[in-house]
């Protein structure tokens, strides 16, 4: 047989090698053009009456102006967008907005109090997923058009069911459902009575700093600037978000240059970048947080108030928040983040202690558990820490990780035994919160209340009245304490674990600059960034 | 799937007449189980389609509503052919995640895999063959060894390790090829879009510059699924030829002292109808398995696509994909059968 030379086939490698250099140079992202990188495959609609999601909540946010919106001087406080000012009557039951005047959609068109109507009202009709921030309001399909009113261009006048608390409407009605769309212009593409809602799921007819040019599905959302932004013109005139699934791939893209900011690093490319020069690392506490919940409804043991106290005792707060969610997680042990949250944390490892109460409880062996969680991390490392640390008294878990729909599934159907579970409120008043965790009217395996105390079988028609009565207290300092106590509660005798509130960190090129993320799930801003 | 190949492999390969009748027929059956055992699949995994539509956040009016407008009231076998008839329509309904009908979805999606897989698949033949006969001719020298040892690697690597090792070295240190997206975004929206096929209407359109930026994205992820085809069809090459080479026949030729270039080429035509099989199932295998290759390179792609509309019980969507792929599977085994024996000489000589 021949024999074969190495050279003949290094040839051809190296002539390839050089094809390959002859590529065009990695580019640079455009000057007025910002590039972010995020996870966006939860938008399914940009339609504001239906938007639920992180990414199309924040985009939403950018495209429209809202009735109420936050001050970008200071997100934690609210002001008047498409309205300039409101007067609350003395009953509490009528609000009426005076609109900011001068104002322009994208097409053109006035804002006016005609298109605020039109607005809330649809969210009404449309019944779509956040509607229940407007039905607790007492706005029902057949009650809105009577109670939502634009008595002339500029003024609106809301009427509501009982007199909630001032802070609570006024917080609704910044949501994204307080978004004001251009009535003239939907109007055009209504659709058998739809209002105009096959249209807007994927078009834009707003008043905010950009106008939507494209939504390609689980690849990009691409912006424009409204050069007449009530607030200013915004400095980057393309706005673009790449859906990029993996942290790896965002941080080497960030590396080459091809993205400007970089939303979903780990934890660990986080800290690699805090040390990194050429990258700025902007850090946002959340009201976001990670909880336990304990089915009491399901299994013998966590039906057990000493029990929940125990499993207290046993979770490696400090250790996990120093570790692996440094940076990205901190301990925050009250269900309320904030302004409004309860500022002590009271719990750490402390075997003995745990080990004690356990036995006075009829456990002294421990017992067998299983938890579910997210497949994703860091859930998955959290769900490890306390397999290990709830092993140190005796109590065995079997985690059960899946993805996040299958978790839900479970947990909204109560047959889970521990969940691991995150949170985040619908809207910034407290009362999302406070109704989520401390209200469960009907105990029962039917109940129609999916609430986290339902789902976790805490039966508490006192702490539930409580809940109701705080919505309606206009006092705000007496509704503060009642805020105050039910936080005390559920930190110390509830059959759910507050761990962890989240802090936000998105990595950004050098000279990118003034982004701001916001306190909530759909607050940050594009239109004050810089480059 | 390795049974429903296997029983495919049967049919699609060993029927010597086939007609047309028989083609629609196969393709018929086969998408009446596919869709079958898909639509089970859905109904049995433990995911509540309506929270995939409404998020964990739902009162229980919207909640009662979607669960009506989703059809779920209805027992899952008038489920079934309520999904059956409209399909017959041509209507396979919306995607939730998407908001678009599946169609359009696919229509979106799809080329990019097949992009993908086309490249891949060319380099794998264009490797792998070669490398597989020198293996064989040369057989137990170094030569033999380091293919081995590369098709080895190839099978023993995880993809998104050597795609994301492979972006750092090749994307972000050397600066040779784009990162990861099927264009940079400079050029995502300028270029006009007729095939879906991003090379194809670059040409058309004459946009060079987009054609360039194109191949630059594709380079990376189409040599590594590329790699990983030169293995499996390396490795089948040279056991094919081996096999051959071991024929009375060869001994034969060399007897008559025919040159080895010709002996060796003898031997290689006759594996033709085992390798085209090979690169059929190399081909399709791409089109529904190069989910980890997607994610990496954040390419928008049909596998990708299935997988997250499956974790998300996304069903309609799940049942489109699955039957576009099953009637890709169906039409690429036929085509191989027939090229297949295009290459059989015994076929050849009854014919002309």
């Amino acid at each position: 047989m021949k024999r074969l030379r190495l050279n003949t086939l290094l040839q051809p490698l190296f002539v390839i090698a050089l094809m390959g250099s002859a590529l065009p140079a990695v580019a640079v992202t455009p000057k007025d053009t910002l590039i972010m990188a995020r996870k966006i495959d939860d938008i399914k609609t940009l339609d504001p009456a239906e938007v639920f999601e992180w990414g199309s909540g924040e985009v939403i946010n950018n495209i429209y102006t809202r009735l109420i919106t936050l001050d970008p001087e200071d997100p934690t406080k609210l002001t008047g967008g498409v309205a300039q000012s409101w007067k609350v009557s003395d009953d509490g039951l009528t609000y009426e907005f005076k609109i900011r005047p001068n104002m322009k959609f994208h097409s053109g068109n006035p804002v006016t109090a005609k298109d605020v109507e039109f607005s809330l009202r649809r969210v009404v009709h449309l019944k779509k997923n956040p509607v229940f921030i407007f039905n607790q309001l007492g706005w029902k399909a057949d009650t809105v058009n009577e109670m939502v009113k634009a008595v002339d261009d500029d003024t609106l006048v809301l009427k509501l069911a009982k007199p909630y608390a001032t802070s609570l409407v006024i917080n609704c009605l910044s949501a994204g459902v307080g978004s004001v769309v251009d009535s003239v212009e939907v109007q055009k593409h209504v659709k058998d009575n739809d209002y105009g809602y096959e249209w807007l799921r994927t078009h834009s007819a707003g008043s905010g700093a950009y106008k939507l040019i494209a939504w390609k599905p689980k690849d990009a959302v691409v912006l424009e600037a409204n050069a007449g932004f009530y607030m200013g013109a915004p400095k980057m005139k393309r706005f673009i978000i790449r859906h990029i699934a993996e942290p790896s791939a965002q941080r080497l893209l960030l590396d080459a240059g091809d993205i400007d900011i970089a939303r979903d690093l780990s934890a660990d490319q986080i800290k690699q970048a805090r040390k990194n020069e050429k990258y700025t690392v902007s850090t946002t506490e959340k009201l976001s947080t990670y909880y336990l919940g304990l089915n009491s409804a399901k299994s013998k043991p966590l039906a057990n108030p000493k029990v929940w106290e125990a499993l207290r005792w046993l979770i490696d707060y400090q250790g996990m928040a120093d570790s692996f969610l440094d940076g990205y997680y901190t301990v925050h042990q009250s269900f309320l983040t904030g302004p409004d949250g309860l500022k002590d944390n009271p719990y750490k490892l402390d075997v003995a202690k745990a080990k004690a109460l356990l036995k006075e409880a009829g456990y002294p062996d421990g017992f067998t558990i299983s938890m579910d969680l997210y497949n994703t991390s860091p859930q998955t490392d959290i769900g490890q820490s306390i397999q290990s640390t709830f092993a140190q008294a005796g109590i065995k878990v079997k985690l059960q990780q899946s993805d996040k729909a299958q978790a839900l599934t479970t947990y909204r159907s109560r047959s889970h035994e521990i969940m691991l579970a995150a949170w985040s409120p619908d809207y910034m008043d407290p009362h999302s919160t406070a109704e989520f965790f401390v209200r469960n009217p009907d105990n029962s395996d039917a109940s129609k209340n999916n609430t986290a105390a339902w789902r976790n079988g805490w039966d508490i028609p006192e702490l539930s009245a409580m809940t109701e009565k705080a919505m309606m207290e206009r006092d705000t300092e007496v509704r503060r304490q009642i805020y105050t106590k039910q936080q005390e509660v559920v930190q110390k005798n509830a059959p759910m674990i507050m761990m962890f509130q989240l802090l936000e960190s998105s990595v950004l090129q050098k000279n990118v600059s003034h982004f701001i993320t916001g306190p909530g799930f759909d607050t940050a801003i594009y239109w004050k960034i810089e480059k | 799937m390795t049974i429903l190949q296997n029983f495919f492999n049967s049919l699609a390969l060993h029927n010597s007449v086939k007609t047309a009748a028989d083609v629609i027929a196969t393709l018929c059956i086969t998408l009446f189980g596919l869709l079958l055992v898909t639509f089970i699949i859905g109904r049995i995994i433990p995911i509540d389609p309506v929270l995939a539509i409404t998020g964990d956040r739902v009162s229980a009016e919207v909640y009662a509503k979607v669960h009506d407008e989703l059809g779920l009231d209805l027992p899952v076998w008038q489920q079934f052919t309520s999904y059956l008839g409209k399909v017959f329509q041509g209507d396979f309904g919306t995607s939730v995640l998407t908001s678009q009908s599946v169609l359009h979805d696919i229509a979106t999606y799809f080329p990019a895999t097949i992009e993908l897989a086309i490249a891949g698949t060319l380099i794998g033949i264009v490797a792998g063959v070669p490398l597989g006969i020198a293996s064989a001719v040369y057989k137990n020298t170094w030569l033999d060894q380091i293919v081995r040892v590369v098709s080895l690697i190839g099978y023993s690597i995880p993809i998104f390790w050597l795609g994301l090792v492979g972006l750092l070295v090749f994307y972000v240190k050397l600066g040779w090829v784009a990162g990861v997206g099927r264009l940079d975004v400079a050029y995502e929206y300028i270029i006009e879009r007729q095939t879906g096929f991003i090379m194809l209407d670059a040409i058309l359109s004459g946009q060079w510059d987009i054609l360039q930026n194109f191949l630059s994205h594709l380079a990376l992820p189409a040599i590594l699924l590329g790699y990983l085809s030169m293995a499996y069809i390396s490795r089948m090459t040279r056991s094919f030829m081996l096999e051959q080479l071991s024929q009375i026949y060869i001994t034969t030729a060399r007897v008559k002292g025919l040159s080895e270039a010709r002996i060796v080429w003898h031997a290689f035509r006759n594996t033709l109808t085992q390798l085209v099989t090979v690169i059929s199932l190399t081909f399709v295998n791409l089109l529904e398995g190069a989910v980890l290759t997607e994610t990496v390179f954040a390419w928008p792609g049909i596998g990708l696509y299935i997988t997250n509309s499956l974790f998300a019980a996304d069903m309609n969507a799940v049942l489109g994909g699955t039957t576009v792929i099953g009637i890709c599977f169906v039409m690429i085994n036929i085509a191989a059968d027939a090229l297949g024996r295009f290459f059989d000489p015994r076929f050849r000589r009854s014919t002309s």
